[in-house]
């Protein structure tokens, strides 16, 4: 009489738990199609809109052009100095914050005690919550008159402005992401080089930082990615001339930018419009393919740890 | 003569009073023992009885343990090993540590042996192919891996990664190697391959070992020492240490005696 029932209940429990698992998986799956259906709709979105300046100037000539006028008689529709003020710029902001980025990670990760850890940590948080116009507002307040001072600028509006400013912002990206990765290394690695005679800090370069080394790429990834795609505060800092600049201390425009301060002057519809959303689509790709790259490299990361 | 043998012999502790605290709680007091050069002690005794603590006590691992305090003396070879003028990391290249859980470096097979040379300074290649070699095979691993020492560690079985790193901690040429439980993860055929490597680096070195295997420690082991806690308000002792055949034969202590033939709780 029992064992039927016990048979029964264990049935029972089966099929409701499978069914919860499958609506789950369904929800799940479903995301995961959302997401793909809207960055579809967007990128067709932005082709739509593009394909006038597509037709009528031309992808290459677009993106080969050394000159930006696009209010003139006869406008030129070129984007290079666009493309080189943003890569200016985000280069920079890469070189002076991986570096520091690096070694707060490492710090937080290997060397911080519980009290200290948890200090840097929301410091780092709290980073990544200041509104960009309040970066910009503070860069405009301190970083300029700082590099028009110490570099003997006219204004200083310049690339180098905008470069540090959006290192402080992309830092806590490259901070939080790369100190996930060191400490999603085994502790039996870090035991294992200390048992051989190896310091603390020798078992951090030797061991710990190369095991992470794909997860650390990917941070750096992901805030060039963020860099790329930060708009204001880099409007606000960088002068806003739109030629191809000859060194740091020349004023850019970046292709968010430009975006930004020309959609709302352009007539619905032209011409101009068209190029921005072209625009629009180049910089879509970019940060798409970059992400898309930094999101295989973590997951072959967390690939390696479950052998 | 034997004299002479036995003062050329490296690799002996001597154990006086020992003790550990983990912050407020004292989890193995009073341990005195020796251990004797170019043999093999098994420490023995049920779960949480602090052998793993003994062990990291004889290589200093205990330092990187925050809350945990060492008192008593511990000496290698006559020098007191907690003194202020002995160097932990360089203690940590002489007393070498096998994990129970293989946990090779994520690089390759060579990489991984040469590892603490490396960090011992040694750069030149012929030097560390040297090295490189003659530690996996004293590691039982060379034949196996000779034709592919560029791979990467992670490609090997799980008993050639425990070999790997035997041979690995090998590499700095310890006097004593210290291995927790190392072959508890492993198959029977793996576990019986370590074994036999631990059976003839007696030759080399002095090797201390934990254990849970009764038959392991009366296979492998010249001496062995039964470790207790009585209750989890006191802190756990040594009950006893002899040679490995009279305790196995011949018990001087009832408890065990009861542990040995697994009649305890
Ligand atoms: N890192 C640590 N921090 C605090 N207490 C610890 C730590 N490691 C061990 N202990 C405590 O010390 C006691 C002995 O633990 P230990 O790991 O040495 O036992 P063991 O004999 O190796 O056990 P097992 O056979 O399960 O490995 C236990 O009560 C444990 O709670
Ligand atoms: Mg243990």
């Amino acid at each position: 009489m029992t064992a039927p029932a016990i048979r029964r209940q264990r049935v029972g429990r089966s099929v409701t738990s499978r069914a919860a698992d499958s609506i789950v998986r369904r929800l799940i799956s479903l995301n995961g199609w959302a997401a793909i259906v809207i960055l579809a709709a967007i990128f067709l979105f932005l082709a739509v809109n593009a394909r006038r300046a597509l037709e009528e100037v031309g992808f290459w000539v677009m993106s080969l052009g050394t000159e930006w006028y696009p209010t003139i008689p006869t406008p030129r529709f070129g984007f290079l100095p666009l493309l080189s003020g943003s890569v200016l710029v985000t280069a920079t902001a890469l070189v002076l914050c991986v570096p520091v980025s690096l070694a707060a990670a490492i710090f937080i990760s290997e060397f911080a005690g519980g009290r200290v850890k948890e200090v840097t940590k929301s410091i780092i948080e709290f980073m990544a919550a200041i509104p960009s116009v309040v970066y910009g507002l503070i860069g405009i307040a301190v970083v300029v008159p700082w590099v028009r001072a110490t570099f003997d600028t006219d204004s200083g509006l310049t690339a180098l402005s905008g470069a540090i400013v959006l290192a402080f912002m992309i830092a806590p990206t490259i901070v939080s992401i790369s100190e996930d990765a060191l400490h999603a290394v085994p502790n039996s690695l870090r035991q294992g080089s200390l048992a051989l005679g190896n310091t603390r800090w020798e078992t951090t370069y030797k061991v710990v930082v190369p095991s992470a080394s794909s997860g650390i790429l990917a941070a750096v990834m992901l805030g060039m990615g963020r860099a790329i795609g930060e708009t204001m505060a880099v409007l606000m800092l960088t002068g806003n001339a739109a030629v191809i600049p000859d060194s740091l201390f020349d004023s850019v425009r970046t292709i968010t930018g430009t975006i930004a301060a020309e959609m709302g002057n352009v007539v619905q519809g032209g011409l101009h419009q068209s190029v921005l959303f072209t625009l629009g689509l180049v910089l879509f790709s970019i940060t798409f393919l970059i992400n898309l790259v930094a999101d295989l490299v973590l997951e072959k990361q967390r690939r390696r740890w479950q052998r | 003569m034997t004299e002479s043998r036995e003062q050329n012999v490296t690799g002996v502790f001597e154990l006086e009073n020992v003790s550990v605290t983990y912050g407020s709680e004292v989890a193995i007091a009073g341990v005195s023992m020796h251990i004797p050069p170019r043999a093999v002690t098994a420490l023995i005794g049920p779960s949480g009885c602090g052998k793993s603590t003994l062990l990291r006590c004889l290589n200093r691992m205990n330092d990187e343990i925050g809350s945990a305090k060492v008192r008593g003396r511990i000496t290698l070879d006559g020098a007191d090993i907690y003194a202020k003028e002995m160097d932990p990391v360089e203690l940590r290249t002489r007393v070498g540590q096998v994990f129970q859980k293989p946990n090779p470096f994520p690089m390759t097979i060579y990489d991984n042996v040469a590892y603490g040379p490396r960090t011992q300074g040694t750069r030149r290649r012929s030097e560390l192919d040297e090295v490189v070699e003659r530690s996996l095979k004293r590691a039982a691993l060379w034949g196996e891996v000779k034709k592919d020492l560029k791979k990467h560690a992670f490609e090997l079985s799980g008993g050639q990664q425990q070999r790997l790193c035997i041979a690995r901690a090998l590499a700095t040429q310890p006097e004593v190697v210290l291995m927790d439980e190392p072959a508890s993860s492993l198959d029977p055929i793996s576990t019986q391959q370590v074994e036999d490597t631990i059976a003839e680096l007696k030759e080399y070195v002095t090797i201390v070992i934990v254990t849970h295997n009764m038959q392991q420690a009366a296979r492998i082991s010249d001496l062995t020492a039964f470790m207790l806690r009585e209750s989890m308000e006191e802190p756990a002792q040594l009950v006893e240490v002899g040679e490995t055949r009279v305790m196995f034969t011949n018990p001087g202590d009832k408890r065990t005696e009861a542990y040995i033939t697994g009649r305890f709780g």
